[in-house]
């Protein structure tokens, strides 16, 4: 079964600055204390999610939507498992696909048929299970005998449809995206649409962040709002 | 439905125990770090063996002569040491950035933390392959007395690579945190190349042989330079390496389970 489920979840970003992180004030807070250590022991953190809680179940297609900072993008990785949280938990079930960065992995000098292999890896597949991915992925990105070449040689439109191809290529129990993908010239993006649509609509959970509400209601069954960490509202609609 | 977590123990032990399994990911990535280097030059990652085959060639009979020592096994002893030397400082100084180098990558994925780890480690072996080949081609050429002992080369070679893990993850997960360690561990490596018997052997020392026997990282030199210069294995040697190892590693373990989800902030 499916799900995502956060019960209080807090994350703290701590900033160090210049002088907390050096271990220089960390000795000299243990050989002087008093005035210097009020300086070097000040870690300011950033809240960056404040007691999130929910539980996304079967057929939930989430929209998320808040003002810049407002912890979007930290909760897609806490979902999608970077980031742990600094309190809290979060628990999540089935394969998840986390859209946040295509290109990640990707290294231009590589050829394109490489980068099928080093991108996949990073999303957790075997080669085996690229292998058999590889023309459909050549096929869909229209790279034809570009897909021989170094992704340096590409257009950054080429590459894109490189990366899209890829991380699209496999089916997931839940999906997750920063603002909605859109790659390519007009006609690759309406093929694109159709594949991304064909993904979205197999996965059981889909938790999109965006702040183009339309969007959002063309999607999403159920919307979280998030102001400065906190989860203001989660509603269906 | 959350149900209790897994203690931070077992997390960090299944980070290990899945970062070893993911073959198809730090295999590729190490191996993608050399090519990087290398890519489009003709020679490829045999730059690697022709520039440390050109430093021993220069340095050997140079220094075999400085320390008056015979060509053949001066010759012989500088090649094996320095190319362990490579191996056993690459890991050292990598090991500082094994987290902070996979930065974008911890940040944005799952991927069990030990991966970039062994990404590092496994790069360190490739060079140590390709460096292998100048130890092969000396052996050949001096032909040394060579018996069973070989044997343990590649036992002692595997003791190092598991040496790497422990302080990948120690070592990068301080770093991490403090970032004026990289500079102290590099300055400290580049002493210890000159205080560890490379260029020299402890019988130098006369009397003060005790002085080299002090020194940890002699003591992983030899345990594949000895079998392959063909002497008895050291008894003391590999004792020092495997209680460095299993304390190495218990020190890791413990850092690693407390730390293991700060690191994603960190980097």
């Amino acid at each position: 079964m499916t799900a995502i489920s956060a019960r209080d979840v807090i994350v703290d970003f701590p900033i160090y600055g210049l002088r907390s992180r050096s271990l220089k004030n960390m000795v000299i807070r243990a050989a002087t204390g008093g005035m210097l250590a009020r300086d070097a022991s000040e870690r300011v953190v950033v809240r960056a999610l404040d007691g999130v809680s929910f539980e996304f179940r079967e057929g939930d297609r989430v929209g998320i939507v808040g003002h810049n900072g407002s912890g979007k993008t930290t909760l897609l990785r806490v979902i999608a498992g970077a980031y742990e949280p600094v309190s809290g938990a979060i628990e999540t079930e089935g394969r998840i696909a986390a859209m946040l960065s295509i290109t990640l992995g990707m290294d231009p000098e590589a050829t394109g048929y490489e980068n099928i292999f080093l991108r996949a890896a990073i999303m957790g597949l075997k080669p085996r299970e690229v292998a058999t991915m590889v023309s459909e992925i050549r096929e869909f990105s229209e790279l034809g005998d570009y897909i021989d070449m170094p992704v340096r040689m590409y257009s950054s439109g080429m590459s894109m449809r490189l990366a899209f191809a890829i991380s699209t290529c496999i089916a997931a129990d839940i999906i997750l995206m920063d603002e909605w993908l859109s790659v390519g010239d007009p006609a690759f993006r309406e093929k694109a649409q159709l594949r991304l649509r064909r993904l979205v609509d197999q996965a059981r959970i889909l938790v999109l962040a965006s702040n183009d509400e339309r969007l959002i209601r063309d999607n999403c069954n159920r919307i979280m709002r998030l102001s400065h960490g906190k989860m203001i509202a989660l509603e269906n609609i | 439905m959350l149900s209790a977590p897994p203690s931070r123990f077992r997390l960090a032990l299944r980070d290990l125990k899945d970062g070893i399994r993911s073959i198809h990911v730090w295999p590729t990535l190490g191996w993608l770090e050399i090519k990087q280097r290398y890519r489009r030059s003709m020679l490829g990652p045999f730059w690697l063996t022709i520039s440390t085959g050109f430093m021993i060639a220069i340095m050997g009979p140079l220094y075999g002569k400085m320390f008056g020592q015979p060509v053949s096994s001066y010759f012989l002893y500088l090649a094996i040491s320095f190319v362990v030397w490579i191996l056993v400082s690459g890991l050292i100084n990598d090991s500082c950035t094994a987290f902070i180098q996979a930065e974008s990558y911890i940040k944005q994925t799952k991927l069990p933390l030990t991966v970039y780890v062994l990404r590092t480690v496994w790069k360190n072996f490739l060079i140590f392959a390709h460096n292998l080949a100048i130890v092969v081609l000396v052996l050949v050429y001096f032909q040394p007395r060579m018996d069973w002992h070989l044997a343990l080369v590649p036992l002692a070679v595997l003791t190092i690579f598991v040496n790497g893990i422990w302080s990948g993850i120690l070592l990068g997960l301080i770093c991490a945190r403090f970032r004026d360690i990289p500079p102290v561990v590099s300055s400290l490596v580049q002493v210890a190349f000159f205080l560890t018997p490379i260029f020299w052997t402890p019988s130098m020392l006369g009397r003060h042989q005790w002085a080299a026997d002090l020194n940890p990282l002699f003591h992983y030199m030899e345990i594949v330079r000895r079998p392959l210069m063909g002497q008895d294995p050291s008894l003391l040697s590999w004792g020092v390496v495997l209680a460095i190892t299993f304390s190495g590693f218990a020190l890791m373990l413990a850092l690693f389970q407390r730390f293991r989800g700060r690191i994603a902030y960190w980097v």
